[in-house]
């Protein structure tokens, strides 16, 4: 028995695996800077819809704090904290926190928080909510979500931060009562991890002026 | 051997991926919501078939029977994998909606059925035919369910085509009824379900009235004709 016919068949399977993979990385390599590119504008428009970039100097996408909190920001992985400044002074923290208890799984928000604790506005990134029940949480689809802009902890308190249903202040949908709730519940987590790390999160500047 | 114009009815219409295959489904009910996410995923699937269909084809004689499978699931995988790195690069909005359903491309059986049954006994000419019109097909087949369900359950149409072809289509959307507030069951999964099934109804009844047609043209063929002369 002669093991020429399976060597040679193992060598052609090499060589296409081999050019196989040459072509997919070629690809890779040729489009990684476009689609990082495409990344950064989609989340530049999310964030400049929050905070307009005449709020702030600096550039935001670099000044990024990666912070852990699975109990306030819903999600075991580290997310991300934009830091707007303006003459190296904290103007706002856009959070990236999680709703983990969605209809459909997680649904990804963006929450800007001014530096008195208001909020500035939320978004929500990613989501696989119902279509046409859930999702108007996106604000493509209905103004809901701009209901947030400039609540605070304190305002409603804290018994009015649920939906309707809950004897909270903030609407439900019709037929869909667990995605609003979700999306309340995750930004009310993230005005308290606001609060309680307000200090940590614009620290390591890279500058602050000593005198305003 | 057939003809060509036979490879492209079958493709279309005799053996049509979605309709009489009923292959790659999964994609198939689950991007259908509008016309623009299922011409999305009809393109890349035409993009994927034509080039696996040409690759195999071209490399149909040097490839030993045993390691042919491996071989193809190889060349599909590639062409997908690339095919998916583009789309995020130029069509990065359009890549978001279709999201996880273009690697899924992979997996269409109807690429792989296309590669062995066709493509690695035909040569590159005919194959390429036979992936363009096997993924016409089932292009069509995205396109009229996505128009469907996007009418019957948003009561639009081309409603998002600025994902595909930029800014200046944002006026396309056509809005049927104002204020129309949508049916859901169009837009859910079981909306999918219902009207691929109406479709492929649609298809055999068309085909019985074809077939049912051809009788009654051959019945006055002899004795009715002799008979007037």
């Amino acid at each position: 028995m002669t093991y020429r016919p399976v060597f040679i068949s193992a060598i052609f399977l090499l060589v296409f695996a081999v050019i196989g993979t040459g072509l997919v990385a070629f690809t890779f390599d040729s489009t990684a800077e476009r689609i990082a590119e495409n990344q950064r504008r989609a989340l530049l428009k999310n964030l400049n819809e929050l905070l307009p970039s005449s709020r702030y100097d600096n550039d935001i996408f670099s000044d990024i704090l990666m912070v852990h909190n699975s109990e306030l920001l819903g999600t075991n992985e580290p997310v991300p904290v934009y830091r707007a400044r303006k003459n190296g002074w904290p103007i706002a923290a856009v959070l990236a926190p999680v709703a983990p208890d969605g209809y459909n799984g997680n649904i990804r928000l963006l929450v800007a928080i001014n530096l008195d604790g208001t909020l500035a506005g939320v978004r929500v990134i990613k989501h696989r909510e119902t279509p046409g029940l859930g999702d108007g949480i996106e604000a493509s689809r209905s103004d809901w979500i701009l209901g947030f802009n400039g609540k605070s902890l304190s305002n409603p308190s804290k018994e009015g931060w649920g939906v309707k249903r809950d004897g909270g202040r903030f609407d439900q949908f019709t037929g869909a009562t667990i995605t609003p709730r979700a999306v309340v519940k995750a930004v009310h987590k993230a005005l308290l991890y606001f609060k309680r790390n307000k200090q940590h999160l614009f620290e390591r500047a890279p500058k602050i002026p000593t005198t305003p | 051997m057939n003809s060509l114009k036979n490879i492209v009815r079958d493709g279309l219409w005799t053996n049509n991926v979605g309709l009489v295959q009923v292959l790659g489904i999964c994609p198939l009910l689950a991007v259908t919501g509008t016309f623009v996410n299922g011409l999305g995923l009809g393109l890349a699937t035409l993009i994927t078939l034509v080039a696996s269909n040409v690759t195999v084809s071209m490399i149909r004689k040097l490839v030993r029977p045993e390691v042919r499978i491996p071989v193809f699931v190889l060349v599909i995988a590639s062409i997908v994998t690339i095919i998916e790195l583009s789309m995020s690069a130029w069509f990065y909005e359009l890549y978001k909606v279709l999201g996880i359903f273009i690697p899924l491309i992979v997996t269409n059986c109807s690429i792989i059925g296309r590669a062995e049954a066709f493509a690695s006994k035909n040569t590159v000419g005919r194959s390429f035919v036979d992936g363009f019109s096997m993924g016409l097909g089932f292009l069509l087949v995205l396109v009229t369910l996505g128009s469907l369900r996007e009418i019957i359950g948003h009561g639009t149409l081309f409603s998002h085509a600025h994902l595909m072809f930029g800014d200046a289509a944002r006026s396309m959307t056509i809005h049927f009824v104002s204020g129309y507030h949508g049916f859901l069951l169009a837009v859910l999964p079981p909306g999918a379900f219902i009207g691929l099934g109406l479709l492929i109804a649609m298809k055999n009844v068309i085909d019985k009235r074809k077939e049912a047609r051809s009788e009654v043209v051959q019945v006055p063929g002899d004795p009715a004709v002799q008979a007037a002369h």
